[in-house]
């Protein structure tokens, strides 16, 4: 029976968190404008309004999780992004697969930030609650799911899927309820996925913080007090959308397989300048704090990132990037609503900016070239090109679109090649802003002419030249750039961790996030450089044979055919590709899928044989995720096993096909990184003409390339499966067939019963073989045996190395470090001035 | 000239250079003869274009020739003008090739026989669109 109960619960709660938004805006609207007298029951009203609209916004959350945990797969959303072999962890990311969840996500980071900041500000809470509250109506309004005459306002998670489809099965059926749901795309059930999306959309939610203070700070004329409750926020936002885009990275990295973790794709772009910004406007607020200047450059770049993520969303969530991109994302056809959201807040800001402009204090004197302000200007400036230089071309299908909505006609695409168009400006950008960063932080903590400044850098320079000479002599760095890059990053490095060790010689841990930070900036580039600048293919064909004896030869061939136990040389290593394996429940090492057999219910195999001490032959067993194979990839060097690797496939008919994760070796000082490309398909072989040999027992001969010894064969009394009557007889053949060093028993069983022949011919996968018994010629001593072939198992493996790897998640955690610390000092300066009734 | 000239000028000099080296190094959509004409002109530019793939009459796709070692592979490309074209990919073949019903080739033309694609982006039926229910619940 369809449960409809759960689903208009839902909706009710959109629609009520929808209008209680609208009614708390219009309540902190009154509160801001009520007198004295009135002001504490506005209050009073305009937080129970804004509890209210929580509380929904929680249980719309609830509502959908509700579905997609009891299985519920009447919901069009349960249906397409869930299934029932879906472990709980992965039914969270189901929960963010779709749009609307992804929506809902958002919004309820928002109401926990609210809630926090309703509690933690007296004076700014009318100001940046009316923000709030209109963000949030229109993040709601995503999932409203309204229909009003052609006009379609949302795309509600609770629609049924007997609405959202026009399957032929519900004329017959209304109530039919499908067994199973689609599931979930299988790259999405990593753990990085759990956490990435809810880490990425607070960064998202919390770049409101910064813009509604701002807001508030216009609207009340109070232009430079609110930078002071911002900033702890801003870094905050920073460093959690900074985690977000790592995590992407990082799940780029163990999941998909192009080979690395940054693509400069649109999606990770759109998210990637935002950040940037935010950046910036971090710095400039500092710079305002201390001296006074880049009021109006830090208000100009909080409302930028704060209208960039908003770009973002538009640019990834309305289609318009098309097939631009490698990420799939259908439109929704929220597209418009997407676009007024963006629009509405930008004219508002640009508005009453524009309005203030004037009157925003500004210092009139020149900034020295050796002051701090000067050269955080100069990094706020650098960060800025860098962002224009990517939103660029990223926004080109947004410009096709542009242009052909008044009529026009454009074929702009993005660059061919997206790494070497971005990386050739990224790279100078990066370097610049290292060299900043380490001049920078001496002029930050002490006063600097030309005789000091040279006095505080020429031991940083000359301990991150002699350390940068040795990295590159031992390393063998040659190239010039990226040499740059070592030194920069080095100067960086030494430069911050001398200032570091003089604060926390002179004072507290607290004021070292800056260095942190800068110290985590300079390992990430000499991480990227080392990773993906000599990113080596090792699995490149030595065989020496070539296959077409074209033009197609000179390609780089970087994928490499691994035939079942062949040794294939790559590089320094011996690899052979062993079979495929499963995950089974409670066994800590792969299985070999060849002993499982499907029982045919979801995740569950029959054991054909004992594996160690972890089942029997005939037990049940439990698989993790039937649909997985991992390949056994042995990696041999002087003839002695040294590891083995084994990346993942999964033939998902529902996903479209064959979807890979790499797998890697990880060194202290590289990663060996491996992934199939494509396998063999042996679910309907298409077996060759039969071949039929007559062979006696202890004789040994060939099946197609194999040596193959017959060693005789045995009556039988029993077979599994069959029952043998009186008078049956029950023939076994052992062959033994030799592939490389591996060694199969084919054994093929022959049946007579009332002189009819039966055939128990055995396939084996992995060799391509099918072999019968076909007859037995007793007087001549002789077994008839027929066999077809199809073809060996095989894997298509790249296997690239990338050094150094480990540089850029150190310095990733260590940069995420200096900001946690630096939010803990900026958000103790506001509690104290909040404290003495100073905002 | 004041500093803050100097550095004005500098950036609107880096913004100038962003531009200029964004439109030179975009790419472009194109179609088949489009594409053979800018090749002859010996303009060497990776170009987009985008098309389906080559179906037979019952819908099966057809021209599909995965190279013996099977890391490259050849396949015949219909544009949106009609044109049919061979097209060489120098990777294995990517498993929901088959089914996409739109195909983005990178690259450019090697010669009249055969145009290089240097990246493939495909568009897959959306499972959003789908409306076998019944195959997938029974």
């Amino acid at each position: 029976m369809i449960n409809t109960l759960v689903g208009n619960f839902g909706h009710l709660m959109t629609i009520l968190a929808f209008v209680s938004a609208l009614v708390t805006a219009y309540a902190y609207f009154q509160y801001f404008q009520a007198n004295e007298i009135e002001k504490a029951s506005w209050r009073r009203f305009s937080r129970i309004s804004f509890y209210i609209h929580a509380v929904s916004t929680a249980l719309i959350a609830a509502s959908l999780f509700e579905i997609i945990y009891n299985h519920r797969y009447e919901y069009f959303y349960a249906y397409s992004h869930s299934s029932k072999a879906l472990p709980v962890h992965y039914m969270i990311s189901s929960f963010w697969e779709g749009q609307e969840g992804a929506f809902i996500l958002w919004a309820f980071w928002n109401v926990v930030l609210g809630v926090i900041l309703i509690h933690s500000n007296k004076f700014w809470e009318g100001p940046v609650m009316i923000v709030f509250s209109l963000v949030q109506a229109f993040l709601v309004s995503m999932i409203l799911g309204v229909v009003i005459g052609d006009l379609k306002i949302g795309s509600s998670p609770f629609i049924l899927l007997r609405d959202a489809t026009q399957a032929p099965i519900f004329q017959m059926n209304p109530d039919f309820i499908p067994e199973d749901g689609t599931g979930l795309n299988p790259l999405l059930q990593n753990i990085w996925m759990v956490i990435h999306p809810p880490t990425l959309f607070l960064g998202y939610a919390s770049t409101l913080i910064p813009f509604a203070f701002l807001i508030g700070g216009l609207v009340t004329k109070r232009y430079s007090e609110w930078i002071r409750p911002a900033l702890p926020w801003a870094i905050f936002s920073a460093m959690i959308l900074g985690m977000g885009i790592i995590m992407g990275a990082y799940w780029a990295y163990v999941t998909l397989n192009f080979g690395g973790y940054w693509n400069w794709d649109p999606v990770e772009n759109a998210v990637y300048v935002p950040w940037l910004i935010m950046v910036a406007a971090i710095h400039t607020m500092i710079t305002f704090k201390k001296s006074a200047t880049a009021l109006k450059t830090s208000i100009v770049l909080v409302i930028l990132s704060f209208i960039l993520v908003l770009y973002a969303t538009f640019l990834v969530r309305s289609g318009v990037l098309g097939d631009a991109s490698v990420h799939s994302f259908t439109d929704l056809g929220l597209s418009g609503q997407l676009l007024i959201y963006m629009l509405f807040f930008l004219v508002i800001a640009v508005f009453l900016a524009a309005r203030a402009w004037k009157h925003i204090p500004t210092s009139e004197k020149e900034a020295s070239v050796y002051s701090r302000e000067f050269w955080i200007f100069l990094g706020a400036v650098t960060l800025g090109l860098m962002s224009f230089q990517v939103i660029l071309p990223t926004s080109i299908p947004a410009w096709n679109a542009l242009v052909e909505s008044f009529g026009g006609i454009s074929n702009m695409a993005p660059p061919a090649d997206q790494i070497e168009f971005y990386t050739k400006f990224q790279l100078w950008f990066a370097v610049t802003i290292a060299l900043l960063t380490a001049v920078g932080q001496f002029f930050w903590w002490q006063k600097m002419d030309k005789k000091a400044l040279k006095e505080a850098l020429v031991t940083p320079y000359i301990v991150s030249v002699l350390l940068s000479a040795g990295v590159i002599v031992l390393a063998k760095v040659y190239d010039w750039k990226y040499i740059i890059i070592v030194l920069a990053g080095m100067f960086t490095i030494v430069a911050n961790s001398v200032i570091l060790a003089r604060i926390l010689k002179k004072s507290t841990f607290k004021l070292a996030g800056g260095s942190l930070a800068h110290i985590g900036l300079g390992m990430i580039l000499i991480g990227i450089m080392f990773s993906s600048g000599y990113s080596d293919v090792i699995s490149i064909n030595m065989s020496g044979l070539t296959y077409s004896n074209s033009w197609e030869d000179e390609m780089n061939k970087e994928h490499v055919l691994l035939w079942i136990n062949k040794p294939t040389q790559m590089k320094d290593y011996t690899v052979v590709y062993r079979g495929r394996q499963k995950k089974v429940v409670g066994v800590p090492e792969y299985v070999p899928a060849k002993i499982l057999e499907s029982t045919g219910n979801v995740n569950e195999a029959l054991a054909l044989e004992d594996f160690k001490d972890y089942f029997k032959k005939g037990d049940k067993v439990n698989l993790v995720l039937e649909e997985n194979d991992y390949f056994k990839i042995d990696y041999f060097q002087n003839e002695a096993l040294k590891f083995s690797l084994a990346p993942m496939s999964q033939f998902n008919e529902s996903m479209g096909g064959l979807i890979s994760s790499p797998d890697s070796k990880i060194y202290l000082n590289k990663d060996l990184y491996t992934y199939v490309a494509a396998m063999n398909d042996y679910s309907d072989p298409d077996w060759k003409e039969d071949e039929v040999y007559e062979v006696s027992p202890g004789e040994q001969f060939h099946i197609a390339d194999f040596v193959t010894y017959f060693d005789g064969a045995e009556v039988l009394k029993e077979i599994d499966g069959y029952q043998l009557q009186e008078g049956d007889v029950a023939v076994k053949a052992k062959l033994r067939v030799l592939d490389y060093d591996v060694e199969k028993p084919l054994e093929p069983t022959f049946i007579i019963r009332n002189n009819q022949i039966g055939k128990l011919p055995i396939i084996d996968t992995e060799l391509g073989l099918k072999v019968s018994l076909e007859n037995i010629l007793p007087e001549q001593n002789k077994f008839v045996f027929k066999v077809n072939q199809y073809q060996k198992d095989y894997v298509v493996m790249k296997a690239i190395v990338k050094p150094y790897i480990n540089v850029l998640w150190i310095g990733t955690i260590i940069m995420l470090m200096g900001f946690t610390v630096a939010i803990f000092r900026r958000f103790d300066e506001f509690v104290k001035m909040r404290d003495k009734g100073m905002e | 000239m004041k500093k803050g000239h100097i550095i004005g000028l500098g950036i609107i000099a880096i913004a100038i250079v962003i531009i200029m080296t964004s439109i030179g190094d975009a790419s472009s959509y194109e179609s088949f003869s489009t594409a053979w004409e800018m090749k002859q002109d010996g303009e060497d530019k990776a170009i987009h274009v985008v098309g389906q793939l080559k179906k037979d009459t019952s819908g099966e796709v057809t021209g599909l020739e995965i190279n013996d070692d099977k890391t490259s592979f050849t396949f015949m490309l219909v544009d949106n003008e009609g044109t049919e074209q061979k097209v060489y990919y120098n990777e294995p073949v990517p498993a929901d090739f088959q089914r996409s019903e739109q195909v983005v080739v990178i690259g450019s033309y090697r010669d009249k026989e055969i145009f290089v694609a240097d990246k493939i982006l495909m568009k897959c039926p959306s499972k959003y669109q789908e409306t076998d229910v019944q195959a997938a619940g029974m």
